[in-house]
């Protein structure tokens, strides 16, 4: 099995993105806790996940059978996700009297 | 002058050979594997089920007279589900049969990742030390599901050594159902396509599946539950702005995809054992196979059905609801093809039969309760009663052990050469199938009615249902040790089974028994389909024996 050498200019640039999307994530936690907070947050991060698979974890590179099995991974933490929030986001909606 | 030409011929080297410690602690070879895995989960089942005898002994009676006080009750049920649950039932069949039989039945000669199946097994056994070691000096009370905030919060057990116990463990799960799905896609001997698979097989690619997608999320909740009890991070304790309920939401999405990584290996068991005693081709081969995998992704989206009743939102709770309707339909899919194949079968009720057929009778019922279960106004009713204990041991006691047991019978005389006493292993069949019933439906009718579980005292009307369960018990305990004690006593006879004894199709049953290191002699190529039994030709040899033996 042949696999793909990345030079390693690529790994720096790599580095130095997710080194600037760290101090991204520094300065985002020193805004105001509200909805758009948690949505900038959570941007950076899975930015910088995305980055770490595709190029430190080789996937940009590799066969299709891989990306099924990463973008699978990805389906089945979207599923937890999902299903979890939508517990949460409709709870409040059945109005029980007296609660 | 001319030497004459001596053929040697090598001795037939199996795997059992050597016999040193040594061989056998540093084995790389799938079958030694698969044996140190199977007298490992056999000492836990045994332990497992010492704890689960003392709990009926002490709910002979209402008033709780045989453990000293109710805590010790919280701690033997909880050691009892956890070392069942992650050290017998989710090893026993993949990390047993699976390890053993997977590379034989491709045309293998081991699997992918050899010494990743050493470590699992490593892996394991570390994982089952600790949780000894918590039985020992301690224990857990908070129950195998570790509730928040209880857990994180309240419990003054050994709540994080337990779950540094089930956090490695999950690793050893990882590691055997990566090294299945590899070997599946890379190893298959050349002829052996996908539609050729023996269904043991598929359906332990889909157990593998849920081994690899679900496991880590238990792994990462355990460690959420050790960080708010040892660094009081609020994650699931209210008073810390945590939400208790999230763990659920957590545990269970491992957990309940967790029960069909016990019992999907059961299936895989029973699909191989029904066309072999009924001489008849599987009935809708490629709707079992492709039902392994729908219960695999459909496992992934019911687990809110746990949740019903502990603060869950209702319209969350109806969806689950509905989905968990939706496993059904791949569960009866096998169900009704397993009974298909019997049809105009010629049927030899062997031992492993009659633990085939106990599994099918015994799966249905444990699932249609489950459908009583997954409808809310039902749920509502019965949650943490006694129903809910017997629908779950009809899943992975008359589910799970005993496919366990089938396929041990079934496959005894290829992983030891040796037969078993054939009678003594039909009347283990009987004892488990009887004592098992005798042991769980009361407990449906006790639950009905509306009995608690994990109470060590109950109301006195429920005594005779109680009393039932702990003589079914008491059978079933019997039907456990015999296989044991004659299995064991076989072991002293010389290798006497033969390579095929069953008349078995799979390209395990072609090398002889037990077999040899490299399991085949020759490179394999497979040209016909998996299961091609003839009924007809079974009943011209039963004719034919039956005449022998007149004349």
């Amino acid at each position: 099995m042949t696999h793909h050498i990345i030079a390693v200019r690529t790994y720096l640039i790599i580095y130095f993105a997710l080194i600037a999307f760290l101090f991204a994530t520094v300065g985002a936690s020193f805004l105001p806790s509200t909805a758009p907070h948690l949505l900038i947050a959570m941007t950076i991060a899975t930015i910088k996940a995305v980055l770490i698979i595709l190029f430190f974890m080789h996937v940009y590179y590799s066969n299709r059978l891989t990306w099924i099995v990463a973008v699978a991974s990805l389906l089945w933490l979207t599923l937890l996700l999902a299903f979890t929030l939508a517990d949460y986001f409709s709870r409040g909606w059945l109005d029980i009297p007296g609660k | 002058m001319s030497v004459p030409a001596v053929v040697v011929e090598d001795p037939p080297e199996d795997y059992l050979q050597e016999h040193t410690l040594k061989s056998w602690l540093l084995t790389t070879d799938h079958k030694r594997v698969g044996i140190l895995y199977m007298i490992s989960v056999t000492v836990f089942f045994f332990v497992g089920g010492a704890a689960a005898t003392l709990m009926r002994l002490e709910l002979m009676t209402p008033r709780g007279d045989v453990l000293a006080t109710p805590d010790a009750y919280n701690r033997l049920f909880t050691m009892h589900g956890v070392i069942m649950i992650f050290f017998f039932l989710i090893p026993a069949i993949p990390a047993v049969l699976g390890n053993f039989l997977l590379p034989l039945m491709i045309g293998a000669r081991d699997l992918a990742f050899p010494k990743l199946n050493l470590m699992s097994w490593y892996v394991y056994i570390i994982g089952g030390m600790i949780g000894i070691w918590i039985m020992v000096f301690g224990g857990v009370d908070t129950g195998w599901t570790f509730y928040t905030p209880f857990s994180t919060m309240f419990s003054n057990t050994m709540v994080v050594t337990a779950a540094v116990a089930v956090f490695i463990t999950g690793f050893s799960s990882i590691l055997t159902g990566l090294n299945f799905v590899v070997t599946v896609h890379t190893m298959r001997a050349p002829g052996m396509t996908w539609f050729r698979l023996p269904l043991f097989v598929w359906s332990h690619y889909a157990t593998s599946l849920i081994m690899i997608l679900g496991t880590p999320v238990l792994a990462i909740s355990v460690v959420l539950i050790a960080l708010e009890r040892i660094f009081g991070v609020g994650i699931f304790d209210p008073a810390l702005g945590g939400d208790p309920i999230l763990f659920q939401h957590l545990f269970w999405f491992y957990s309940h995809p967790a029960v069909y990584i016990m019992v999907l290996p059961g299936f895989a068991v029973v699909s191989e054992i029904i066309p072999c005693f009924a001489r008849r081709p599987i009935f809708g081969y490629k709707f079992i196979a492709f039902s392994s995998v729908a219960i695999a992704i459909f496992s992934f989206l019911v687990w809110g059905h746990h949740m019903f009743v502990s603060g869950q939102s209702m319209y969350a709770g109806m969806i689950f609801s509905i989905l968990s309707f939706l496993v059904a339909i791949p569960s009866a899919i096998k169900v009704f093809n397993w009974t298909a194949t019997l049809y105009k079968g010629s049927i030899r009720l062997d031992t492993p039969m009659l633990y085939a057929l106990g599994f099918i009778g015994l799966f249905t019922m444990g699932g249609l309760t489950g459908l009583m279960l997954a409808s809310l106004a039902i749920d509502v009713h019965v949650h943490d009663t006694y129903f809910i204990v017997a629908h779950f041991h009809y899943i992975m006691v008359g589910g799970t052990v005993m496919a366990y047991l089938g396929g041990v019978h079934f496959w005894w005389p290829k992983i030891s050469g040796r037969m078993y006493p054939e009678f003594w292993g039909k009347l283990s069949a009987m004892l488990v199938f009887v004592g098992f019933n005798l042991t769980f439906f009361p407990q449906f009718l006790l639950g009905y009615l509306g009995m608690p579980r994990r109470y060590f005292e109950y109301r006195p009307e429920f005594q005779v249902l109680n009393v039932m369960s702990t003589a079914g018990a008491s059978i079933l305990a019997i039907g456990y040790v015999m296989p044991l004690v004659y299995m064991l006593l076989s072991l002293r006879k010389p290798p006497n089974a033969g390579p095929n004894p069953w008349g078995a199709t799979g390209l395990e049953w072609q090398v002889e028994s037990p077999p040899p290191v490299h399991n085949f002699h020759d490179p394999v190529v497979v040209t016909c389909d998996p299961y091609m039994y003839s009924p007809e030709e079974a009943e011209r040899d039963y004719a034919h024996d039956q005449h022998v033996r007149n004349a």
